[in-house]
């Protein structure tokens, strides 16, 4: 009769375990079909977007071999769309990367030093939890804020005073008091620096105490502990931001059309000089070329094919982009793997 | 209060034997009227003194949060990195008044060595966390460094089982041998005064073992002192012993005496495991 009774009722242990089994199952179910459906999101959309680069929609893809969608697409780039047809998109290509590695080589430095000082200098006072809810904030303000704030902080009020410095014989026409790269890698670097900050300042508070004490008690200054120890150690989570941040920039057009994107430029913003960029000329972008096109080109032949080829270069640009971080990344948290024992 | 100042008499004359004749790298630390508090607790250090000899081992006990970790950071300003942290009194090392604000504390710290209760290597390799320190004070030539590694390591008792890696990340040696390879960083830049914090808390019976006689072999060269929960090992290692409670110092002399023959109470209480 016990027996009965105490093999006929449950077994708590068995079912307090059968239980996060089945949790853990259903979790991994979950978050694994989750994670299969933004990769199928992904392909579908560089799918789609080659069908309908390769005149997909006008029924010309039909049979027609992988390697001839690639060279028709290729074709239609190098067209170029009309008024520029010489051209092709080059030059945006050459724009949109030129944008976004000028803002990283800005906001990383930038973003880190001000991570670093909110955590390693800073005192804890209402005056440091305001600068951090501020950051936090900006990182929720909408681009295009960001672009009118460039347009008539940087352009008018920067611009148009080292104009007056350093330009003024060439006034009245405007050398940087006009939209260029400069300001629209810096109205980007606005948009990112919370990003960066964010990032870095949670990688450094992940950081154990007990490496700072270490370093401290060897006689090192904050400084020396700082670029000695910590930000080492936190270097996977510093590259994780400037990723994010480029992903975020790359993609980006709306704050850009007003600081200084246009829909030609005559010359591309490189030279064979130092420093290899013209910071005040303006440039051409992949984002804007497909918002230009999608509404403001005249209709008719192969347009949305040149659309959807353009865009999925935009694509492959922040694609590559994010990818070419993303390995760095990765050879540091390789690097630094051992942090996670702490 | 005569018995207590033939006691310290005692306790120095115990001292000068111990020490095997006094290193003059190993100075003496003169603890006058030390009081301490943080924004948390007001009293975490009330008025203490005592002079803790150059060249031996001094044990620091007490039931936990008695201030004897507290005690200890004071020693080379560890606990200047706590906001809101105030303390008054004095601390003589060689005439160097530890506390006052005119003290380089880079420099007090690369003259005051410490180790933490739980192994803090830097992510780094073996060599370069030994070699962290004195690359700080200025050394960068390699066969110097080499040198210096070489011999920190050796030091620490560490060098034959790590000597074929010194490339490897630190962290994957095991808890024990990340200690001594601590202690190894610690030396390395010749500190006068080594500060163990519990150091041997968290590693196994015979790592527990192997530091001890490390800290056996190091204290002709440092005046160590270290702070633990475990008597036995206070028993083991030390030729003094501080008993402290509650922010106060309630005995200090020699650790045979404080083991077999308590002044106070309140020592005899705790050691022989009625309180704590």
């Amino acid at each position: 009769m016990i027996r009965r009774l105490s093999s006929g009722g449950p077994d708590p242990g068995t079912i307090s375990h059968r239980r996060s089994f089945r949790h853990s199952t259903m979790m991994l179910w979950l978050t694994s079909s989750m994670a299969l459906l933004a990769i199928m999101m992904l392909v579908a959309l560089i799918l789609l977007l080659f069908w309908l680069a390769a005149g997909g929609s006008s029924g010309g893809g039909q049979g027609v071999a992988a390697g001839d969608h690639l060279a028709s697409i290729f074709l239609r780039l190098q067209n170029g769309p009309a008024p520029y047809n010489s051209e092709g998109i080059f030059a945006a290509i050459v724009g949109t990367v030129a944008v976004t590695l000028l803002m990283t080589i800005i906001v990383s430095p930038l973003g880190v030093i001000v991570a670093i000082y909110l955590h390693v200098y800073a005192r804890e006072t209402w005056y440091t939890e305001l600068i951090r809810i501020g950051i936090h904030n900006l990182a929720g303000v909408p681009s295009i804020i960001y672009g009118v704030f460039g347009l008539g902080f940087f352009v008018y009020v920067v611009g148009g005073q080292i104009d007056q410095w350093f330009f003024s014989d060439a006034l009245p026409k405007a050398t940087f008091g006009t939209p260029g790269l400069l300001w629209a890698s810096v109205t980007l670097v606005l948009l990112t620096l919370p990003t960066v900050i964010v990032a870095t300042e949670e990688g450094l508070a992940r950081l154990p105490s007990s490496l700072r004490d270490g370093s401290l008690a060897l006689g090192a200054t904050r400084f020396e502990m700082t670029f000695g120890v910590l930000i080492p150690a936190a270097m996977s989570s510093l590259v994780t931001g400037i990723v994010l941040a480029i992903a975020r920039a790359a993609g980006e057009v709306a704050p850009l059309m007003l600081v200084g994107v246009v829909k030609y430029a005559p010359s591309l913003p490189l030279s064979g000089q130092m420093p290899f960029v013209e910071l005040e000329q303006k440039f051409m972008h992949l984002g804007f070329l497909v918002y230009d096109l999608t509404l403001h080109a005249p209709t008719g032949d192969g347009r949305m094919t040149l659309i959807a080829a353009i865009a999925l270069v935009l694509v492959l640009v922040v694609m590559s982009l994010t990818t070419f971080a993303a390995v760095l990344r990765g050879r540091f948290r390789m690097q630094y793997a051992q942090e996670a024992l702490f | 209060m005569s018995e207590s100042g033939d006691i310290k008499r005692e306790a120095f004359i115990e001292a000068s034997r111990v020490s095997h004749g006094h290193n003059r790298h190993a100075p003496e630390i003169d603890v006058k009227a030390v009081s301490l508090s943080y924004p948390a607790n007001s009293h975490a250090l009330q008025d203490v003194s005592l002079t803790i000899p150059g060249g031996c081992v001094t044990a620091v006990i007490g039931p936990s949060g008695c201030g004897k970790s507290t005690l200890l950071r004071c020693f080379n300003r560890m606990n200047d990195t706590i906001d809101g942290c105030q303390y008054s009194g004095s601390i003589l090392l060689d005439g160097l008044d530890v506390l006052s604000v005119k003290t380089d504390v880079t420099q007090l710290r690369r003259r005051v060595g410490m180790v933490f209760q739980r192994p803090n290597p830097f992510p780094k390799s073996v060599y370069d966390n030994v070699a962290y320190g004195p690359r700080l004070g200025g050394i960068r030539g390699r066969r110097q460094l080499d040198e210096i590694v070489e011999n920190a390591l050796r030091a620490a008792a560490l060098w034959d089982e790590v000597k074929d890696r010194l490339d490897a990340m630190a962290v994957t040696l095991s808890l024990g041998q990340q200690q001594r390879l601590v202690i190894a960083r610690a030396i390395a830049v010749e500190p006068e005064v080594l500060l163990l914090d519990e150091p041997a808390s968290s590693l196994d019976p015979i790592s527990t073992l192997r530091i001890e006689e490390l800290i056996y072999e190091l204290k002709t060269e440092y005046t160590i002192i270290i702070v633990t929960h475990n008597m036995q090992q206070a028993g083991r290692v030390s030729d003094f012993t501080a008993f402290m409670n509650a922010g106060k110092l309630v005995e200090f002399n020699t650790t045979d005496r404080i083991f077999t023959n308590p002044v106070e109470r309140a020592t005899e209480d705790y050691i022989t495991g009625r309180v704590g």
